[in-house]
């Protein structure tokens, strides 16, 4: 046994000196990129809606733009572009808003074969639902934490 | 059997292999040796597992067509694929009405049931097995990864699963190339945890099985025409050349190659390194280094199948990559 775990030691350093590397820095120059233009249309979608629903409150129009984002990254997921732009863009492409809209309709049209219930409505959140659990645990923590340091906050 | 290696008394022969093809797979070098190409992945079925199947079926329809068999003069069919409960295989079978074993050994089943088939012909319970296997991309894609619109870039060493489904008809009765010798692998694990690293975990029992191979019927690399690997893909193979020279075997690029750098194109980069899955070995044997065989081209092959023997479930339990590799000596008579 004690031979095996030395070969294997020897064995790893050599997988490890042989992986073929990502290429860093055109990654992360596709990601800028990529992630950028997204911002950026977030951005003039924005600017839009401030001029055509001049009566609406900026936080009502931030949610406008997000929903609206989600919209586009469903629409191109279904037709089968935003993977592409995601295999190009990497974490620019994941991490913005879209890349979740991506990561919830994907398994959607995956499983939707199954049926709605059993299928679709199940799986829905099989890559999204990490996010969701981390992010709703993290509120409750702060509210907490809110709650004990400062007091209720006065509505 | 000295080092889990069997020679076979009885002339096992090969009457006829078939392979289908999918799109990738058919535009790449090998893509005019195949007997059927697909140019869609999905064909109208209602899913990719019911494709998957619908290939399987096919591929050994194809080969009674072929051989002009009837499905009662068959004994025995083994096969298998890399869903979960073999659903392409099992679901196959039930078209067929022959009497089927499904195995697994994930991408070395085809090497698998050839040598349980050929065990059956040597002791004279069988007179001809069929051998078949299948996998696709996308149902792979689904079970071991992620689902297929997901944009996630794929890693530089990750490998893409073949599409396609093939069989093989043995029997003592008619045929040019003959199963020779057969070595039954050990499950190999050095350690290796990253499930896009396939090729690097399945390397050392590829190379467990070779030198297994050969020192059991005391050869040299050189007395096969062609050592091919299942699928390895670039890196794998690398790393077993890397392994072989370590222990001063010699497996130079003239005799070595692997199924998984033959089938695709390699200059697409999305490929990384090269094809994997059950079906891989399959196609590249049953279309090309069968052709090869008979062509004479070549006289002996040994194919080393090999297979990464995780799920999704030992994967996020953190567990280390065991793999398998059956070896199979063809020889033309």
């Amino acid at each position: 046994m004690a031979m095996m775990n030395a070969h294997n030691k020897e064995y790893l350093k050599l997988v490890a000196s042989n992986t073929p590397k990502t290429k860093h820095i055109s990654t992360m120059l596709s990601s800028f990129i990529v992630g950028g233009l997204i911002c950026c249309l977030g951005q003039g979608i924005n600017d839009v809606y401030m001029l055509w629903l001049p009566h609406l409150s900026e936080s009502t129009i931030k949610s406008l733009v997000s929903v609206s984002l989600f919209l586009i990254a469903s629409t191109l997921t279904c037709i089968g572009v935003y993977d592409k732009i995601s295999e190009f863009g990497g974490a620019g492409a994941i991490i913005p808003i879209t890349g979740f809209a991506n990561s919830i309709i994907s398994p959607a049209i995956e499983h939707r074969r199954e049926g709605i219930i059993g299928g679709l409505c199940s799986n829905m959140f099989i890559i999204a639902g990490p996010v969701l659990v981390t992010g709703i645990v993290i509120s409750v923590l702060i509210g907490f934490f809110t709650l004990v340091f400062s007091g209720a906050p006065l509505i | 059997m000295i080092n889990h290696t069997i020679t076979y008394k009885k002339k096992i022969m090969i009457d006829a292999t078939t392979s289908i093809a999918g799109p990738k797979e058919s535009t790449g070098p090998l893509g005019h040796y195949f007997d059927k190409n697909l140019n869609d992945d999905l064909l109208g079925q209602k899913s990719y597992e019911i494709l998957e199947s619908k290939l399987h079926a096919s591929a050994v329809l194809l080969l009674l067509n072929k051989t002009n068999l009837k499905p009662s003069e068959i004994d025995l069919c083994i096969g298998g694929d890399l869903n979960n409960e073999l659903y392409a295989t099992n679901f196959a079978m039930r078209e067929l009405n022959i009497p089927f074993l499904g195995v697994y050994a994930a991408c070395a089943s085809y090497g698998l049931s050839i040598i349980i088939g050929a065990n059956f012909i040597e002791s004279n319970h069988v007179q001809r097995v069929i051998c078949s296997t299948s996998s696709h991309f996308s149902t792979a894609e689904r079970q071991f990864r992620f689902p297929l619109e997901l944009g996630t870039p794929r890693a530089p060493q990750s490998q893409w699963t073949t599409t396609g489904a093939g069989a093989m008809l043995l029997n003592t009765l008619k045929g040019n190339i003959r199963i020779e010798s057969a070595t039954i692998g050990k499950v190999v694990d050095f350690g290796v945890k990253d499930v896009n690293d396939m090729g690097a975990a399945m390397a050392p029992a590829a190379f467990s099985t070779l030198s297994a191979h050969l020192s059991a019927l005391n050869r040299n690399p050189s007395y096969y025409d062609l050592i091919l690997t299942g699928d390895l893909g670039k890196r794998g193979a690398d790393l077993l050349k890397l392994l072989a020279k370590k222990n001063n075997l010699k497996i130079d690029g003239k005799i070595y190659s692997d199924c998984g750098v033959l089938i695709f194109n390699t200059t697409n980069d999305s490929m990384g390194q090269g094809g994997s899955g059950t079906a891989c070995a399959t196609l590249v044997f049953n279309g090309y280094i069968y052709k090869k065989l008979l062509d004479k081209s070549y006289r002996r092959v040994l194919l080393i199948t090999t297979g990464a023997l995780l799920s999704k479930t030992s994967s996020l339990q953190n567990q280390t990559i065991p793999a398998i590799s059956h070896a199979i000596a063809f020889e033309r008579i």
